[in-house]
């Protein structure tokens, strides 16, 4: 009979309340990133989008487990159908469609992510952060989302490179800085939180 | 439903299949009452990338590809998102923790999933309404926006939010 409330989780497998409600929260901060209006870059017609930066958080902020169950999370919403990806898309339709590869590694990169920064950057450092966020968060989504479009897109690896990451490229790797310096931010304002 | 989606596999072999099961979706919209409108919403986002696809199969002159991928898209994009349409969230919820019954071995507890999911679909009104507040915070003191003195606030809000509503659950007797 335990009357002890603790933050931390009991035993190694099962997610504590508070474990849940930060992967719930997290979710939330994927979404509302979705809603911030995208911004056009003059030299390109893709528009670049904040929501990745919440995958890329998720994985910085929370470490592996939570920021995987975080970014699975948010991807069952879309999937029964919330218009959470940005520009309003959801629903099982997002599974068909030629970009799923790359909203099929919302999840994974988050856990790489998470991995990585627990194991290898402990003590949060922003130029470390910027480097997994190349590979885990821009690297390897890119390499799922462009398989994605080869196989259903019927595309050729340089076509779909052109269509799928070439446009993107420049904003992506912004982001990579700018989520390894909210990181950093975070975890200065809020120890503690990668054990 | 997944009969459709099956046929829809097979028909992308030939441009005049491929087309007809397009109009065979469309008309399912119809069938179950969808208005036009909705219909053009669901297509809209599928656009621009459908036809950048068809150009560049096109440029190959790969005249078949060109039709039947964009095609062989819309029809399986559409069919999805007929399912989303016609069936409610909660039901949709409901199926997701059936599903998730087998993995119980695993450690994955079905409630738990359902809960979650649930507390994940409040979550997107409550961040985004705390989004609002930090982003007017930021705007009144300095008036441009800062993407990262917009995120390490919403970030430490939101884990804020997460500690409270931990304690919610527990002091209702959720972690026994």
């Amino acid at each position: 009979m335990s009357v002890t409330v603790t933050p931390v989780s009991n035993s190694a497998r099962r997610l504590s309340a508070r474990d849940l409600a930060l992967a719930a929260v997290f979710a939330g901060v994927t979404a509302a990133l979705g809603f911030i209006p995208p911004i056009y870059l003059p030299f390109s017609p893709v528009p670049v989008t904040a929501q990745t930066l919440g995958v890329m958080l998720a994985g910085a902020v929370l470490g592996a487990k939570l920021g995987f169950v975080s970014q699975l999370l948010f991807q069952t919403l879309v999937i029964i159908g919330l218009p959470l990806l940005s520009g309003g898309r959801g629903g099982l339709a997002v599974l068909s469609g030629a970009t799923v590869g790359f909203f099929v590694a919302f999840s994974l990169s988050a856990l790489l992510i998470g991995w990585v920064t627990t194991h290898l950057n402990n003590t949060y450092q922003w130029w470390k952060g910027v480097i997994i966020h190349l590979v885990f968060g821009l690297l390897f989504v890119d390499v799922l989302g462009v398989a994605g479009m080869m196989l259903i897109a019927k595309l050729t690896l340089g076509k779909a490179i052109i269509a799928g990451v070439l446009p993107y490229l420049i904003g992506d790797v912004l982001k990579a800085v700018i989520a390894a310096l909210i990181a950093h931010g975070v975890h200065r304002a809020y120890p503690g939180l990668l054990k | 439903m997944v009969v459709l989606a099956v046929v829809a596999i097979i028909a992308q072999r030939w441009i005049p299949t491929a087309l007809a099961m397009l109009a065979v979706v469309v008309l399912a919209y119809f069938l179950a009452g969808i208005r036009a409108k909705t219909l053009w919403l669901q297509l809209r986002p599928m656009l621009l990338m459908s036809t950048f696809i068809a150009v560049l199969h096109a440029l190959s002159s790969n005249w078949r590809l060109a039709v039947v991928v964009p095609a062989t898209i819309l029809t399986l994009v559409l069919l999805a998102a007929l399912v989303t349409l016609t069936t409610r969230t909660t039901d949709l919820v409901d199926v997701i923790v059936r599903l998730t019954k087998p993995l119980k071995r695993f450690g994955v507890e079905p409630e738990r999933v359902g809960l979650t999911l649930l507390l994940g679909i409040r979550c997107v009104p409550l961040l985004s309404g705390i989004a609002g507040q930090v982003r007017e915070a930021q705007l009144a003191r300095c008036g441009i926006f800062d993407v990262r003195a917009f995120a390490v606030p919403l970030i430490v809000a939101a884990i804020r939010e997460a500690d409270a509503i931990g304690e919610a659950l527990v002091a209702r007797g959720f972690d026994d």
